[in-house]
C-alpha cells in the first residue's frame, strides 16, 4: 500500500530558469496531482498604463518578456495602429516579419538547447546555444541589441535595416541551417533522447483543443492550426507550411520547433528576396480611441494584445494573454499520471515563458 | 589578476522578464563561456560560491532571495545583474515590485543594462571575484567575519 | 477591419457561451477591464481562425457566473480576474481563492484599491 507525499517543485529548480512552483502530489514515483501556483515574477505591469503614455507603453510591451520580446512589441503596435487606423508601409510590414522571424528561431533555438539540458545532454545544450549566438549577432547588427531591440514604434519602425545586410542575412542563415542538421538530427533520431521524449506527455489532439492550448503544444498534438495564417505583417505574402506533428507527445512537439526554425528561415528568405523600397514610418498624430484585440503567433503559440484607448494620451486598459498561459492546464494534465523524473521534461516541453504567464 | 579558485555561481530570477536570465545563461555557453575560469552555474546554493540576482525583488520572492542567500556558505558575494536587479528598472512604479535587490541582501556588484549583456555580466563576475579573494582572506584573518553581515538587509522596510 | 464586441447581459453569459461551446467554438482568453461604474468582462472564442467576442459589464460588488465548466480552462482566466481586479466570480471548477497571484496590494485593479489610491 503506498501512501501520498507531496513534494515541492520550485520556485528555485535546477531545470528551471524561470520560477515556477509547482505542488506535486505522489504516490511513490508517480504523480497524482500537480498544483500550480504562480506570481513569483509578477510586477503588475498592466497597471503602468496611467503612469506612461501610449508610446512609451512599446517600451513596457517589449519588457513583458525578454525571449518574446518582439512579438510582444509588435502585438501592442498593431493594435494601436488598428484603432488609430494606421496604415503601415511594405517595408516595414516586410521588416518586422523578418525581425518577428528571427527572434523564433532564436527563441526555438534557445528550447532545444533547454531540452537538452533537462534530459541531461549537455553537449547538445552548448552546441545549440552555440549556433543561438549567430542569430543574436544578426538581430544586434539590424537592431542594436541582443534580446530587447527597441526598434519598434507605433506607425513603423525607428530605423531602416539597409539592403546591403538584409542580403548579408542569407550566408549565415545557411551556416545555421547547416549546423542545425546535425543537432537536430540528434534530437529526433538519437535512440537515447527518443528515450526521454517518446510516449511521454501525451496529449489527444481532441484533449489540446478542450484544454485551449496553442503553438507548437498544439500543432505537436496534429492540429494545423497558426495564427500567422492570419495574414498579418507580410505573412500573407509568403509562402510557408505549417508543421505539424501526429505523435501527440514530447517528441511531437520537438518535431514541430524544430522543424520551424526550417520554415522560418525560408520566411526570412522569400522576405530579403522580396522586400519593396521605400520609407518604414508613417507620421501618428493624435491620441488612440476605441479598442482592439490582436492575435498573433509567437514562438511559444498564440498571443493576444487586448488595447482600450479613451482618446487621451494614456491608455485605459493593455492585457496581454500570453501563449504560457493558455497552455497551463495542458501542464497540469500532462504531469497527471507520470513519473517524478519525467515532471522537469514534461514542464520545459510547453516552453514555459513564466515572465511572460505572470506579466 | 590571478583567480585562485573556481567559485561556482547560483542564478535566480526574482522578477526579471527573462532578458538578463537568459544572457546569464548565455554567457555560461560557448560564445562567451564564463566557464573557462572555472565558474560553473550550479542549481545547488550550498555549492555556490557567487550569487546573480535578475529582476527587482517583491512580496513573494523576498523570501526566496533571502533563504538562498543564507543557505549559500561564507564567503559569499552576491551580484545584481540588469537594471531591475540593481533598482527596479522600469517596473519601478509598478504596484508588485519592491525594488532592487539591495532591500533585501547586501550587493556587492552592481551590472546595469536592460538587458545585461554578457560582456558586462563577465566583468562583473571577475569584480565579484576580487571581491570574493578579500571576503576570504578577511575571514583567514578573523575568527569570524559575521562583522560585515552587520547591515544585511537594512533597507528592507 | 472593424472588430465586433457584442454587449449581452450577464445574466445570460451562461446560456450564451452554451450556444457557442455547442457550435464547436473554443475559449480564446477572457479579460476584465476597469471602467467607470464597474468592470467589463471580455470573452473571446475562436472557431479556426474565426473569433467571436463577448462583452459583459458588471457593477462592483456583483457576482458573476463562472464559464469553467462549459470551458475546463477557464478557471485559469477566472482566478486571474478574481486575484487582480476583485471580482466575485462563482462556481470555478478549480477555485484557488485567492491564492493564484498573491500580490502586495489586493485586488490591484478594483475600484476599491484604485480610489484608495486617489484619495492618498
Amino acid at each position: 500500500m503506498s501512501s501520498r507525499s507531496v513534494i515541492p517543485f520550485g520556485p528555485q529548480h535546477p531545470v528551471l530558469p524561470e520560477p515556477i512552483h509547482l505542488d506535486l502530489v505522489l504516490e511513490d514515483e508517480k504523480v497524482v496531482e500537480a498544483v500550480p501556483s504562480i506570481g513569483f515574477v509578477h510586477r503588475g505591469l498592466e497597471s503602468l498604463v496611467t503612469k506612461k503614455d501610449f508610446k512609451e507603453m512599446v517600451y513596457v510591451a517589449e519588457r513583458i518578456c525578454g525571449i518574446c520580446s518582439f512579438g510582444h512589441g509588435f502585438g501592442y503596435c498593431d493594435a494601436v495602429e488598428h484603432i488609430m487606423d494606421i496604415q503601415v508601409t511594405e517595408r516595414a510590414n516586410y521588416l518586422r516579419t523578418i525581425l518577428f522571424e528571427l527572434s523564433r528561431m532564436h527563441s526555438h533555438i534557445l528550447w532545444l538547447g533547454l531540452m537538452a539540458d533537462a534530459f541531461g545532454f549537455e553537449n547538445l545544450f552548448m552546441d545549440t546555444w552555440r549556433i543561438r549566438e549567430k542569430v543574436l549577432d544578426m538581430l544586434e547588427a539590424a537592431t542594436g541589441g541582443r534580446v530587447i531591440f527597441s526598434i519598434l514604434d507605433v506607425g513603423g519602425l525607428r530605423k531602416d535595416i539597409p539592403d546591403d545586410m538584409l542580403k548579408g542575412f542569407l550566408p549565415v542563415l545557411k551556416d545555421i541551417e547547416k549546423e542545425l542538421a546535425v543537432d537536430i538530427r540528434t534530437f529526433l533520431n538519437d535512440g537515447a533522447v527518443k528515450s526521454r521524449l517518446c510516449g511521454v506527455g501525451v496529449l489527444s489532439a481532441e484533449e489540446v483543443e478542450n484544454l485551449g492550448c496553442c503553438g507548437p503544444f498544439l500543432r505537436g498534438s496534429g492540429v494545423k492550426r497558426d495564427s500567422r495564417k492570419l495574414g498579418y505583417a507580410a505573412y500573407d505574402d509568403i509562402d510557408f507550411d505549417i508543421v505539424t506533428s501526429t505523435d501527440c507527445d514530447t517528441y511531437g512537439r520537438t518535431y514541430v520547433r524544430a522543424n520551424e526554425i526550417l520554415q522560418s528561415i525560408r520566411i526570412i528568405r522569400q522576405a530579403v528576396e522580396k522586400i519593396p523600397a521605400g520609407e518604414v514610418m508613417v507620421p501618428v498624430k493624435g491620441f488612440p480611441n476605441g479598442e482592439h484585440m490582436t492575435r498573433l503567433e509567437q514562438p511559444r503559440g498564440e498571443a493576444c494584445y487586448y488595447v482600450k484607448a479613451n482618446g487621451t494620451k494614456f491608455l485605459e486598459r493593455m492585457r496581454v494573454r500570453t501563449p504560457t498561459f493558455a497552455n497551463i492546464p495542458a501542464l497540469t494534465q500532462t504531469l497527471q499520471g507520470c513519473e517524478l523524473a519525467d515532471v522537469p521534461i514534461l514542464v520545459v516541453a510547453i516552453d514555459p515563458c513564466i515572465s511572460c504567464t505572470e506579466r | 589578476m590571478k583567480i585562485s579558485k573556481s567559485p561556482w555561481l547560483l542564478h535566480y530570477d526574482a522578477s526579471s522578464c527573462n532578458g538578463c536570465d537568459i544572457e546569464v545563461l548565455a554567457s555560461t555557453t560557448p560564445r562567451f563561456d564564463v566557464e573557462r575560469f572555472g565558474i560553473i552555474n550550479t542549481g545547488n546554493p550550498k555549492h555556490a560560491d557567487i550569487m546573480v540576482v535578475t529582476g527587482g525583488v517583491n512580496d513573494q520572492t523576498k523570501h526566496v532571495v533571502k533563504q538562498l542567500y543564507s543557505q549559500m556558505p561564507e564567503p559569499k558575494v552576491v551580484i545584481a545583474a540588469g537594471i531591475c536587479a540593481c533598482d527596479g528598472g522600469i517596473f519601478k512604479d509598478c504596484y508588485n515590485m519592491s525594488g532592487g535587490v539591495d532591500t533585501v541582501i547586501p550587493v556587492d556588484v552592481y551590472v546595469p543594462g536592460c538587458a545585461v549583456r554578457p560582456e558586462a555580466l563577465i566583468d562583473g563576475v571577475v569584480k565579484a571575484l576580487a571581491i570574493l579573494d578579500q571576503k576570504r582572506d578577511a575571514m583567514k584573518n578573523h575568527a569570524t567575519c559575521e562583522v560585515h553581515y552587520d547591515n544585511a538587509g537594512k533597507g528592507e522596510s | 477591419m472593424e472588430q465586433e464586441f457584442r454587449k449581452v447581459s450577464h445574466h445570460s453569459i451562461l446560456s450564451e457561451v452554451e450556444t457557442l461551446h455547442e457550435e464547436r467554438y473554443r475559449l480564446i482568453q477572457i479579460c476584465a477591464t476597469t471602467v467607470k461604474e464597474g468592470y467589463e468582462i471580455l470573452y473571446t472564442f475562436g472557431k479556426g481562425y474565426d473569433e467571436v467576442q463577448v462583452k459583459i459589464h458588471t457593477d462592483p460588488g456583483e457576482h458573476v457566473q463562472s464559464i469553467s465548466r462549459i470551458f475546463p480552462p477557464a478557471w485559469l482566466y477566472e482566478n486571474e480576474i478574481h486575484d487582480l481586479h476583485g471580482i466575485e466570480i462563482d462556481g470555478i471548477t478549480l477555485d484557488f481563492r485567492g491564492g493564484l497571484y498573491r500580490t502586495k496590494v489586493k485586488a490591484p485593479f478594483s475600484h476599491e484599491t484604485l480610489d484608495n489610491k486617489e484619495g492618498k
